[in-house]
């Protein structure tokens, strides 16, 4: 297990929580809608040539609600902050669903933030075809189960078997609510981030999609697609919306090779 | 005391084996409409709320509902405004108009005032925060419900008080130009009352507010609670809360026979009544809860996060749970359910001779200034349902004034909410008498 811990820091006058591991050049770890589900395998292993930085986003539990963070496009606009004030800009980032539309506010509003760019089954535009699966009325069990394709993933047993606490269950609840406030309306998509995606045509990005996730749709990585023509694509077979747990190997491929490019 | 008829006008069609299947009304497929069936009844439930007028009932009151056979009240106001002219004497009584989910506050604040004029001063507007349901419906964010509740009541209440034209600029509502030209018949505002299911945040801004709180059907031990807890509110506040300030609606069927009554009356669980209005996922929407519902929430026995022990975990291939329920077997447990509601007084079902004794019962103990029979659901015919309103307010309803006479239960318009000041340094004076509940285990 890598050494992690957790630590704050004071952006706009808020208390961030940041998860910081690992060793090697920073890399920025944006954690998706559920919130971070805490440091597994794969988080070892890309720590061991990599300083993985993860804010817990405001409203998630640990960090506090923002009031004036109303969108996905002004949370952006606070990571940006947060990364200008710790100096950590340019950046690497990878960035997982609704993470990965932060991720990608970021990059069209600035393109230079980041040097690589790695979005993981990410949120943020509305698929080409096909609809991002709507998460809020859904029940717990439901939407956790839904975001693999293979509940027997030892990772996910990992995260999320045996008796939910009082306390998981708040801060479940605490990660709708979040995202809800954000994402609700359009849902989970910004109609010019597309358009706006195209300031960071140059910037070297990386899509990454389990053919079987259940949560967003091939559509989605094809809107990616024609935002950045010249992003790569990797798609993991038979895994779905957590690539990162449920073949980890694949994962750390290509995001060990895109990194070093 | 104000006494109340009230129907949640159900979709009496809808074939009951659908709900099942559905496990709740909300999202029950519309091809289960039937055009002519429910112009048939969209008119009838006018007629019944004459008819209730014509009896003798102090308020009709209507509630909103939506994508929901269990109520055909999907735009309450446009009934309310019908009513409005066809009645003469009724209150008319919203409870309520789900604000957070019709998002346009100076828009009701005109729909509200045409009715008020239009009734010549007789309606009462209450709001609520809408079903979680309703958030999914009308694709209101449920974690903003809060404020926007809070937003639009005050807007409103600032656009039939404040003269215009004026701007506003609010966190949720934007308006250039509020000037409504239609102002409501009665000054400063209709009176408000707020109908709710226990939520202590509604019951603290309700006696901030100085508005009438009415328990819709809620179980007498906690109901109890929270008028203490208004109360208490209320003496902050100086003010002594009493009757004036507390409603109770409850479901109520009365029929010539018991054996009638009961049969008719298990009408209140067809479907699975209240307790299937709609799924768990469409009743907590995400944020709709406050934090500290949530906490009591979390604190409930739920089990895994996956539904399965970590040793099933690897044997559970799929989350889709096929029904394999015998219909007839639910529908024998709703009955058994039918009769525990009556005995924790939740439901009244009988001849006017044994249900008098309950609602006598229920006075005491909540001791409200208005009280709302609310009629049956299910499918109940036309004939049955103003047989049980005549029977009410022949036989019942002349007894039942004549106790809150005597229990001193004084309605918010003979008495008005707040008007009773309380003197710092003395006790607050009780609101419920809960000498009966251990009599009839109902404490809890």
């Amino acid at each position: 297990m890598a050494n992690w811990t957790e630590t704050t820091a004071n952006i706009a006058g808020t208390t961030l929580t940041i998860v910081r591991g690992g060793s090697g050049k920073p890399l920025l770890m944006l954690h998706d809608e559920l919130g971070f589900p805490g440091w597994v395998k794969w988080n070892d292993e890309l720590a061991k040539e990599h300083e993985l930085i993860i804010p817990l986003q405001p409203g998630y539990g640990k960090t506090p609600r923002v009031d004036w963070i109303r969108s996905y496009r002004d949370l952006g606009g606070f990571y940006a902050m947060m990364l200008r004030e710790m100096n950590l800009a340019p950046i690497d980032v990878v960035a997982f669903s609704a993470g990965g539309y932060i991720a990608a506010e970021m990059a069209a509003s600035d393109p230079n933030i980041f040097r690589h760019m790695a979005l993981v089954a990410p949120m943020g535009l509305k698929p080409t075809e096909g609809e991002i699966l709507d998460i809020f009325p859904l029940t717990i069990r439901t939407c956790i189960r839904r975001t693999v394709a293979d509940p027997s993933t030892p990772e996910f047993g990992t995260i999320y078997g045996g008796e939910m606490t009082p306390e998981q269950f708040e801060a479940f609840e605490d990660a709708r609510a979040e995202a809800a406030r954000l994402g609700w309306e359009p849902y989970m998509h910004n109609p010019s981030l597309g358009y706006l995606l195209g300031n960071a045509k140059n910037l070297p990005t990386l899509l990454v999609w389990g053919d079987k996730d259940a949560v967003v749709p091939k559509g989605c990585i094809d809107a990616y697609k024609k935002a950045l023509p010249n992003a790569k694509t990797v798609v993991v077979p038979n895994v779905g919306h957590r690539p990162e747990i449920e073949n980890s190997a694949e994962f750390l491929k290509a995001m060990n090779e895109f990194l070093a490019s | 005391m104000k006494i109340g008829y009230f129907t949640e006008r159900p979709y009496r069609w809808v074939p009951e084996d659908e709900v099942f299947k559905n496990h709740a009304f909300f999202a029950v497929s519309n091809k289960f409409f039937d055009r002519e069936k429910a112009a048939d009844d969209y008119n009838y439930y006018l007629d019944e709320a004459c008819y209730a007028e014509e009896v003798g009932f102090d308020v009709v009151a209507l509630n909103e509902h939506h994508g929901n056979p269990f109520c055909m009240g999907g735009v309450m106001n446009v009934e309310a405004s019908i009513l409005a002219r066809l009645t003469k004497k009724v209150k008319i009584v919203l409870i309520g108009n789900p604000l957070p989910v019709l998002k346009h506050p100076l828009r009701m604040a005109e729909e509200l005032a045409e009715i008020d004029l239009i009734s010549r001063g007789r309606l009462v507007t209450g709001w609520v925060r809408g079903a979680g349901s309703e958030q999914f419906f009308n694709n209101a964010n449920p974690a903003y419900n809060r404020e926007y509740f809070n937003e639009a009541h005050d807007f409103i209440i600032k656009a039939w008080t404040k003269p215009g034209p004026w701007r506003y600029e609010g966190k949720h509502f934007h308006y250039r130009h509020v000037n409504p030209w239609a102002l409501p018949y009665q000054k400063p505002h209709p009176p408000i009352w707020i109908p709710g299911v226990l939520s202590p945040e509604t019951v603290k801004w309700c006696a901030e507010h100085r508005y009438p709180y009415i328990g819709l059907g809620t179980a007498l031990g906690p109901s109890c609670d929270l008028w203490d807890l208004y109360a208490d509110e209320a003496a902050k506040q100086g003010y002594q809360a009493g009757s004036e300030n507390f409603g109770y609606l409850i479901p109520t069927f009365v029929a010539e026979t018991e054996e009638k009554a009961q049969e008719l009356g298990k009408g209140f669980v067809y479907g699975g009544g209240q307790n299937a209005f709609s799924r768990p996922e469409f009743t907590l929407p995400p944020g709709y809860n406050s934090k500290g519902a949530v906490k009591m929430l979390a604190r409930q026995p739920g089990g895994s996060w996956l539904g399965v022990s970590p040793d099933k975990l690897r044997q559970a291939q799929t989350d889709e749970e096929e029904d394999m329920r015998d219909y007839n077997e639910v529908r024998r447990k709703l009955a058994g359910s039918f009769q525990k509601a009556q005995r924790n007084f939740q439901v009244i079902c009988g001849t006017p001779k044994t249900v008098l004794p309950k609602i006598k019962m229920l006075l005491q103990i909540l001791r409200p200034g208005i009280f709302i029979f609310f009629n049956v659901q299910g499918p109940v015919s036309n004939q049955d349902r103003m047989t049980s309103m005549r029977l009410l307010a022949e036989e019942v309803n002349p007894a039942v004034r004549e106790y809150a006479q005597e229990l001193d239960l004084p309605d918010p318009y003979e008495k008005e909410p707040g008007i009773v000041k309380a003197y710092s340094g003395a006790r607050r004076l009780p609101v419920v008498d809960r000498t009966p509940l251990d009599s009839l285990n109902l404490s809890f």
